[in-house]
């Protein structure tokens, strides 16, 4: 398994069936199965995988402690990068599709409706982390200090289930699973952060202002 | 709130027509592109055109209705394969699914409450009250979708003249056929059932509204009410309740289901009104399915003239 996740080529099957939701879309679209109301299709369609995909982004550290395998952290950066990507098509098929690129109407959305705040909040905050996630910005940054810019993909994950819980009409059933997983994996978080704290020498335990994601 | 000629405000004079006209082929070629498969969808097109499969069996109409629109009509497959009947799932291609097995004979209709002479009508006795009309009603949705349907069925006021409503009877509640047993997922569904309805007397006298038992010249497949619903084209689509079992003339605003649901998103009347939101969306437009821009949304969605003077005085944003 080890030799597996740290093979060269293992990053290229891997992306590619990160790209099965969008060759979901394209079959779906050639054959007509589209439903009969497309552009919400889309819409909802982009939205469950950039969820999804920041789920798994989540998932990665716990994943890779929990599992003694330190190799997974190789696949965060693309994980992180599909979730924005997901996000992007979604966002861009609202824009683009629904509201036909008036930003005024959108601007006039993001104010006026909850949901819709929250959704954009979600995605304008992996912007930031999108653009700084290359090796030249880690090292421009200093880890300590990229790390911190990139716990924003918490906020991004809150307002991402929150968003989804907001829109639906009555069955919550799927963002509540959302919410769930994302609370498993900050719950996660919290106890390896208990967990070290209790490791680390007594003067040294309690450090202000480090946040429950020290762990990350 | 009389909005005089709104029927005018066609959508095909607002959007350019070439965009409009397909906008599965639009999609299809902006995904496509990407896909690199743009000639070959086109070839499949030429080579095996979409096929209609109708599911119900040919319904008698005596006669087109004065009350048509001239719009071009949705197609069947999306009309059936688009449906909120949270009974059968919430999802919009799952009722097509789900509702399959669906028994809707033998069917009745019990009629009861404040009238002369109540009673319980089987499907065929109620189809045989009246001649069977075709109209073509413009159809809306609260979640901001529209389709265009050729229904059939007569007036409902037909049926309750012929139970003659008592003088106290000031609102008439609807019921929807419910069980668990042949309605496995409705549990899922996040609102109460049976689902009830309920419309003012008088906008339940009113010509417009319609007692339906098909729908395109045939009988309703189970996904669309089978197999006997009401239509209320005036107002929002939820109001238009299906599977109808109890139809019953009460004193009191009786129960609806969305609207005890959640009663600051859905009113009692939910009258389609481009100027009164709903909290989470906008009811200004709409997506007509088959268009690829929305459009406008009119006053009592393009039936204001009918039935304006039903609300004469009310602040429509309070009775929303």
């Amino acid at each position: 398994m080890k030799k597996i996740l740290r093979s060269k080529w293992i990053k290229v099957p891997v992306f590619g069936l990160c790209l099965g939701p969008l060759g979901e879309l394209a079959w779906r679209a050639f054959h007509h199965h589209l439903t009969a109301n497309p552009i919400e299709f889309i819409t909802h369609l982009t939205g469950d995988w950039t969820l999804i995909f920041i789920v798994i982004t989540l998932a990665v550290t716990p994943a890779r402690k929990l599992l003694r395998l330190p190799e997974l952290i190789r696949f965060r950066r693309m994980f992180g990068l599909f979730a924005f990507f997901y996000g992007f098509l979604h966002f861009g098929t609202w824009i683009g599709l629904d509201k036909f690129f008036d930003w005024a109407d959108m601007l006039h959305d993001v104010r006026k409706r909850p949901f819709i705040t929250a959704g954009f909040t979600g995605f304008v905050l992996m912007l930031p982390l999108a653009l700084t996630s290359t090796a030249g910005w880690i090292r421009r940054l200093g880890g300590k200090r990229w790390q911190m810019v990139h716990r924003l993909i918490y906020v991004t994950a809150v307002a991402g289930v929150v968003h989804y819980y907001w829109l639906v009409k009555s069955d919550v059933r799927k963002p509540l699973f959302y919410g769930a997983l994302v609370a498993v994996l900050f719950a996660l978080r919290v106890g390896f952060w208990l967990v070290s704290r209790r490791g680390k020498p007594a003067g040294k335990a309690i450090q202000p202002g480090l946040t429950t994601a020290e762990t990350a | 709130m009389l909005i005089k000629k709104a029927e005018e405000i066609r959508g095909s004079e607002i959007t350019p027509k070439w965009l409009y006209v397909n906008r599965r082929r639009f999609l299809t070629g902006a995904l496509g592109v990407t896909a690199g498969a743009l000639a070959g969808r086109t070839l499949k097109e030429l080579a095996w055109p979409a096929q209609r499969v109708m599911a119900g069996s040919k319904l008698n109409v005596a006669r087109k209705s004065p009350f048509s629109t001239n719009e071009e009509v949705t197609p069947y497959d999306d009309v059936t394969h688009y449906n909120n009947f949270y009974e059968f799932g919430v999802g919009k291609e799952e009722p097509a699914e789900k509702a399959k097995n669906f028994r809707t004979s033998p069917w009745s209709v019990k009629v009861s409450g404040l009238v002369e002479k109540p009673r319980t009508f089987s499907v065929e006795e109620l189809m045989q009250l009246a001649p069977l009309e075709e109209r073509i009603y413009r159809h809306r949705c609260v979640e901001a979708w529209s389709i265009v349907v050729p229904w059939t069925g007569y007036s409902l006021s037909v049926l309750l003249k012929e139970v003659a409503p008592q003088p106290k009877a000031k609102f008439v509640a609807f019921e929807t056929y419910y069980n668990p047993g042949q309605m496995p997922v409705a549990n899922y569904a996040g609102i109460p059932f049976p689902y009830v309805e309920g419309l003012r007397l008088d906008e339940a006298m009113h010509p417009l509204a319609l007692l339906c038992f098909g729908m395109y010249g045939e009988t309703l497949p189970n996904q669309d009410g089978a197999p006997v619903r009401m239509v209320v084209p005036w107002k929002y689509g939820f109001k238009s309740i299906k599977s109808l079992v109890k139809i019953k003339l009460v004193e009191k605003q009786p129960p609806a289901t969305w609207n005890m649901a959640n009663p600051s998103e859905y009113g009692f009347y939910s009258n389609v009104n481009p100027n009164v939101d709903h909290p989470r969306w906008s009811q200004a437009k709409e997506r007509r399915l088959g268009e690829f821009f929305r459009r406008p949304t009119l006053m009592f969605n393009g039936y204001a003239d009918q039935v304006a003077s039903l609300y004469a005085g009310m602040d429509l944003r309070k009775y929303f």
